[in-house]
């Protein structure tokens, strides 16, 4: 803070005037980016809202236009989504928690070659590793299929619990990496003075300082495997198939659907919103780091 | 107990560059506290972290106790180190941090808090602090953290890379003075790195100035200041640095400032000898003497600096027009503009050689 002396002149307002004035014009500003925070906010949250008010309306008011704001809530749909998602979500949760699993266990090692003590070549594998998400999945499902045929592993859940780790690896290894980096050189040399070796300096002195960078990139797993429905649909029937399935199930070949699928989708938006939910803190610690020194 | 040899070491750290650290050849003694210092660049980094063990070395060897450590494991070298950050664990408590050393040595439990409570002791962290995380500590106590980390092991070898360059200017006074009691006290062999030369003469046993990966001179600070061996050593040592000159040689002497200073013999011949017209003249800062009347070296106040105890004249030699700096009681330091004239000691000239930089005997 600057104090600045009046000087009597008449001309100049009296300071406590001016400090008033751009009190209140920073108050102007900061009200102003609030409201625009807000209106972007909801503007992201209308379409969920909507979601979950047309899960409560009967199926015939569900479809009406203009839309009804008021209604008698019902939970028929919800009964009808809970007595058929049984094994959907089932198999939606092995393959997402497994998957993530065999990332996370995969992708750490394989940072700290790529990060800490970087092997020779790592800039080309770590090119490698992203390259193999700029090839459509699209292109790759003829292939895929001919593979997991012969390997008698179609509509299982082994195959999906492999294809999602193959799929979200090459991401985790550059967010692990990332936040590996951020780790302080003179830390790590401390660590091997002090007489840690290798598996000491991962689990005592990095694993501490990365585990918010992990617990988001576990995050980041777990939603993207969650919500796959390409793969699922193309190489699952019945005995693997995910909950993104009983979505599509959800829609009958006639009649009214909207309440009904907007019952499913909420049930399936549930577990990735509580998780993100636990999760929030270190997420925001995880994808904020190293932004503030 | 254990001294400390450098043995011809060198390091390259790419091929065909020139090396950060130039065949040194040092003899840190047992219990002996040495100060590597110079400025950026100059490799005494570089050297601490080869006896770390933490740089390979690329050529001669380095030894503690008379064994030669250059290809042994850091962790076996029975040396502990203060980073400059710190470099503590954030996860950990302060007496975790301290204790992690003897941990992966697999020093039993009791033993483990008995000498990190006794380090805190030494150090002045009381026991509620043991139990916080370095997070939750002021640069003050994290240093001390460090020095801790550092102590509890009871190595034969301290290394202490800028251990003070994060903390404020009063508490880097302060710490400074407890650093050097505390190693006199404990007698255990200390190699300290600083580009600090207040701090590498307040500290140090022995200092060993370093320049280009080369090591200029290694002795007592007192030696350092009064017999520099060449031009870098006299312009780095000493605050506010020795004023250097070159001026050209005349019959008895040299000329500055329109007068003749007369040159020892000894420096005379020596500057004959090298067939040289001009040489550098180096003098401190303190042995330019305000004379009473007139002396024979006169110029203009260009600037006053108040220091308190002293003040700094910058002047304007008359005739040359280059500015020197003189130490001179602080009561009543003459006004900027005025007219000064100095008397200079024979004794305490410097010359150094204006090429090699080295001194010419005196």
């Amino acid at each position: 803070m600057t104090a600045i002396t009046a000087t009597g002149a008449p001309s100049q307002p009296p300071v406590t005037d001016r400090r008033a004035r751009r009190r209140a014009r920073e108050l102007t500003g900061q009200a102003g980016w609030t409201v625009l925070g807000w209106v972007v906010g909801i503007a992201f949250f209308i379409p969920v809202l909507w979601m979950v008010l047309t899960a409560f309306k009967p199926e015939s008011a569900a479809e009406t236009w203009p839309p009804k704001f008021t209604f008698s809530p019902t939970l028929a749909e919800f009964r009808l989504v809970f007595s058929g998602f049984g094994p959907f979500i089932e198999h939606s949760a092995i393959a997402t928690i497994g998957s993530t699993v065999l990332v996370i266990v995969l992708a750490l090692p394989a940072a700290y070659a790529l990060s800490i003590h970087p092997v020779k070549g790592w800039r080309d594998s770590l090119f490698f590793f992203i390259s193999t998400k700029m090839l459509p999945v699209v292109a790759a499902i003829g292939p895929l299929y001919v593979i997991a045929l012969k390997a008698h592993l179609l509509d299982s859940i082994w195959l999906l619990i492999i294809l999602y780790a193959a799929m979200n690896l090459p991401l985790a290894i550059w967010m692990i990496r990332s936040f590996m980096l951020e780790v302080p050189t003179e830390m790590l040399e401390a660590a091997r003075l002090d007489g840690a070796g290798r598996i000491r300096e991962i689990t005592e002195v990095i694993m501490p300082v990365v585990s918010p960078g992990l617990v988001s990139t576990a995050l980041i797993c777990v939603i993207f495997a969650w919500n796959e429905l390409f793969l699922a649909l193309n190489l699952t029937v019945t005995n693997a198939a995910t909950m993104p399935m009983f979505l599509i199930s959800s829609v009958p070949q006639e009649g009214l659907y909207i309440a009904h699928l907007s019952a499913a989708a909420t049930v399936a938006s549930v577990p990735v919103i509580i998780v993100g939910w636990i999760a929030q803190r270190s997420l925001v610690r995880g994808l904020s780091m190293g932004a503030i020194k | 107990m254990a001294g400390v040899r450098y043995v011809g070491a060198s390091r390259v750290y790419a091929k065909g560059a020139s090396p950060a650290v130039d065949a040194l050849d040092l003899e840190i003694k047992d219990g002996e506290f040495m100060v590597l210092v110079g400025p950026s660049g100059s490799g005494k980094t570089t050297a601490l972290r080869m006896l770390a063990g933490l740089e390979p070395l690329d050529g001669g060897r380095i030894e503690i106790a008379g064994r030669d450590i250059s290809d042994v494991q850091p962790k076996d070298r029975d040396i502990a180190m203060v980073f400059q950050n710190y470099a503590l664990y954030p996860s950990k408590t302060v007496a975790e941090n301290m204790g992690f050393a003897l941990k992966m040595q697999g020093v039993p439990k009791e033993e483990r808090a008995r000498r990190v409570r006794e380090a805190a002791r030494l150090l002045d962290l009381d026991d509620t602090m043991l139990d916080r995380k370095p997070k939750a500590l002021s640069g003050g106590q994290r240093q001390r953290v460090a020095m801790g980390r550092a102590i509890v092991r009871e190595p034969r070898v301290f290394l202490m890379d800028e251990p003070l360059s994060n903390l404020d200017a009063k508490l880097r006074v302060q710490t400074r003075s407890q650093i050097a009691e505390l190693q006199r006290r404990l007698g255990i062999t200390t190699v300290y790195v600083t580009h600090d030369q207040v701090e590498a003469m307040t500290m140090g046993n022995r200092v060993a100035v370093l320049a280009g990966g080369h090591l200029q001179q290694c002795d007592t600070p007192r030696q350092l200041y009064d017999n520099p061996v060449n031009q870098f050593v006299a312009g780095f040592i000493g605050s506010p640095a020795m004023n250097l000159q070159t001026v050209p040689l005349t019959e008895g002497g040299v000329r500055l400032a329109g007068t003749v200073i007369p040159l020892p013999t000894a420096v005379r011949t020596a500057a004959s000898q090298a067939g040289l017209r001009e040489i550098v003249l180096g003098i401190r800062p303190e042995h330019l003497h305000l004379a009473n009347g007139s002396g024979p070296v006169a110029g203009e106040v260009i600037l006053v600096e108040e220091l308190g105890a002293d003040a700094l004249l910058h002047v304007r030699l008359a005739e040359d027009h280059n500015l020197v700096v003189a130490r001179t009681e602080g009561r009543k330091p003459p006004a900027p503009g005025q007219q000064v004239t100095f008397n200079v000691q024979p004794d305490d000239v410097f010359a150094f050689h204006p090429e090699t930089g080295a001194r010419l005997a005196g």
